[in-house]
């Protein structure tokens, strides 16, 4: 007894140095980083742009030559057609200096973005250091495509069992079904229902259900610090405008008649037609548009404040401010873990509103 | 402004994985899942209607008992009473026979007296006559002649008490 709880303290204790070993090596070799280029001082910003911007290979740990990174597939459509090939023949580079030749096209990588090269295989920037040379259309597995997949996979696997398990259980839910179906009634009952209106909401369930959980599982693996989840998809301007465009083409295309007459039809005197239509029609645009806005914001948003905690570290180059930035940065985690929550539940509520506005069948009321 | 520049490949990437997302998980996760919430409420809200409908069954069924006992009730109360009825009237009918009858007897028997006293009287009328006429005879046979003045005096008399 004695034996079992003292071999289970010094367990404990074993578990703790390696933590803490870890925590003065990470944060020992950052320095260390930091200090070997000491010429070029440590700029927050980039570091925080570079992790909340998309990348196109998936780093996993160590820094510069000796970093570990997961290399991703470069897929261009350029002048002379498809070319494919991993970003690790790019070797790391990221400043437009390692020039990749595929398929007679010349290609390098600057801030995460593949340019054609020029005649000399180099990169012309402008005055403001903004790259001049053209760009082939990119559809590379990037890291945010790479946690698309994952999250979409996840998906999956959490769901498609859980439905299955109805059948096999005589439509009881049991284990992970029992904790994800409050979830879908919830969607059902407090989302759609409410708002969509008990005639219509069915038709929109899978829209709701799937953007309520894809934005949510997504919103979760980007908080978590490490590889093969820390990427920052949700708060991707590229990932909130698609699933707003969603929402939009979804929302205009079960607009009723009603729906429409609001919008070219108001009820108000005819000479306000000139201003009451392109209020209307600014009101289609501006709530997708609203959609997009507020889910990459608040993600990116958070992303940000957690890395700028953590570059405090690195600003104020002491150890001594690590308990605070650690404490900062454990208090707004916990309040991200809600947000992921949170905006996930606000994109489809909106969503079924704005679903729910354009399906309404009324008399002209206001 | 990299950060708001949405970049054309993640459009498309998200475009597709959400649009074979919606499709699989439609036909595989949410459909199944949504029926089978679906196909549980209807069984708990059949079930809670059967409950209730038992529940006003048995209730119909007491008040069906009650009101059945009642008419039992009613029912008896109503035989007793014409029982009771019956049996007045029977006897008001035997006490109706017994006076009348009664009656009946007392005025044969007052017809009778009456008969009996009549005949008396017209007996007794004779009776008298005969003896008056027998007292008168004695009477005149001792004092009397054959006397016609007398005669036809006793003539009179008796023309009257006859007339009487």
């Amino acid at each position: 007894m004695i034996e079992s709880r003292l071999t289970r303290n010094r367990n404990f204790f074993c578990f703790l140095s390696f933590v803490l070993f870890l925590g003065f090596f990470s944060i020992g070799s950052a320095s260390a980083a930091t200090e070997s280029s000491e010429s070029a001082a440590f700029d927050p910003k980039e570091l925080i742009m570079h992790h909340v911007a998309d990348a196109h290979e998936f780093h996993i740990l160590g820094e510069g030559d000796r970093s570990v990174s997961l290399p991703l597939p470069i897929i261009l459509w350029t002048d002379q057609g498809l070319v494919t090939f991993l970003s690790s023949e790019f070797h790391h580079d990221d400043q437009g200096k390692h020039v990749v030749e595929k398929n007679g096209v010349k290609l390098l990588k600057y801030h995460e973005k593949i340019y054609y090269a020029d005649e000399n295989g180099a990169l012309q920037l402008d005055s403001e250091g903004h790259p001049l040379n053209a760009k082939p259309w990119d559809f590379s597995i990037t890291k945010n495509v790479f946690s698309l997949f994952l999250s979409a996979i996840l998906l999956l696997l959490i769901f498609i069992p859980v439905a299955s398990s109805y059948k096999r259980n005589q439509g009881i839910p049991r284990g992970l079904s029992g904790f994800m179906e409050p979830l879908v009634v919830y969607v059902r009952d407090e989302i759609a229902r409410p708002n969509i209106g008990e005639k219509k909401y069915l038709k929109y369930m899978p829209y709701l259900l799937t953007a309520f959980f894809f934005i949510w599982i997504n919103n979760l693996i980007g908080l978590i610090p490490f590889f093969p989840f820390s990427a920052n998809l949700t708060g991707n301007i590229a990932f909130t405008l698609t699933l707003a465009m969603f929402t939009a083409v979804i929302t205009n295309f079960s607009g009723t008649k009603s729906y429409w007459g609001h919008i070219f039809k108001p009820a108000v005197p005819s000479w306000l037609y000139i201003i009451m239509i392109p209020v209307e029609l600014i009101g289609v645009i501006s709530k997708p548009f609203a959609l997009m806005i507020r889910l990459f914001a608040n993600i990116t948003a958070g992303h940000i404040i957690i890395l700028s905690l953590i570059s405090l570290i690195f600003i104020f180059k002491t150890i001594l401010i690590a308990p605070v930035s650690i404490g900062f940065v454990l208090f707004i985690n916990t309040i991200e873990l809600l947000v992921a929550a949170l905006q996930a539940f606000i994109f489809t509520l909106l969503s079924a509103l704005f679903i729910g506005m354009a399906v309404e069948e009324h008399d002209e009321h206001h | 402004m990299e950060l708001v520049t949405p970049s054309i490949g993640l459009i498309f990437w998200t475009t597709l994985v959400f649009l074979i997302l919606l499709f699989v998980l439609g036909k595989y996760a949410w459909k199944p899942m949504l029926s089978a919430v679906k196909e549980r409420e209807a069984s708990i809200e059949d079930a809670l209607r059967a409950a209730e409908k038992a529940r006003e069954d048995i209730q119909k069924l007491t008040s069906d008992n009650e009101k059945l006992l009642q008419e039992a009730r009613l029912e008896r109360d109503k035989i007793i009473k014409e029982a009771a009825q019956a049996a007045n009237l029977l006897r008001q009918e035997a006490a109706d026979r017994a006076s009348a009858e009664a009656a009946q007897i007392l005025q044969k028997a007052r017809t009778a007296i009456d008969t009996e006293k009549e005949s008396a009287k017209a007996e007794i009328r004779t009776l008298v006559a005969q003896l008056s006429l027998e007292i008168a005879e004695k009477i005149l046979r001792s004092e009397l002649k054959n006397d016609q003045k007398n005669q036809d005096l006793v003539q009179t008399y008796l023309k009257e008490s006859k007339l009487n």
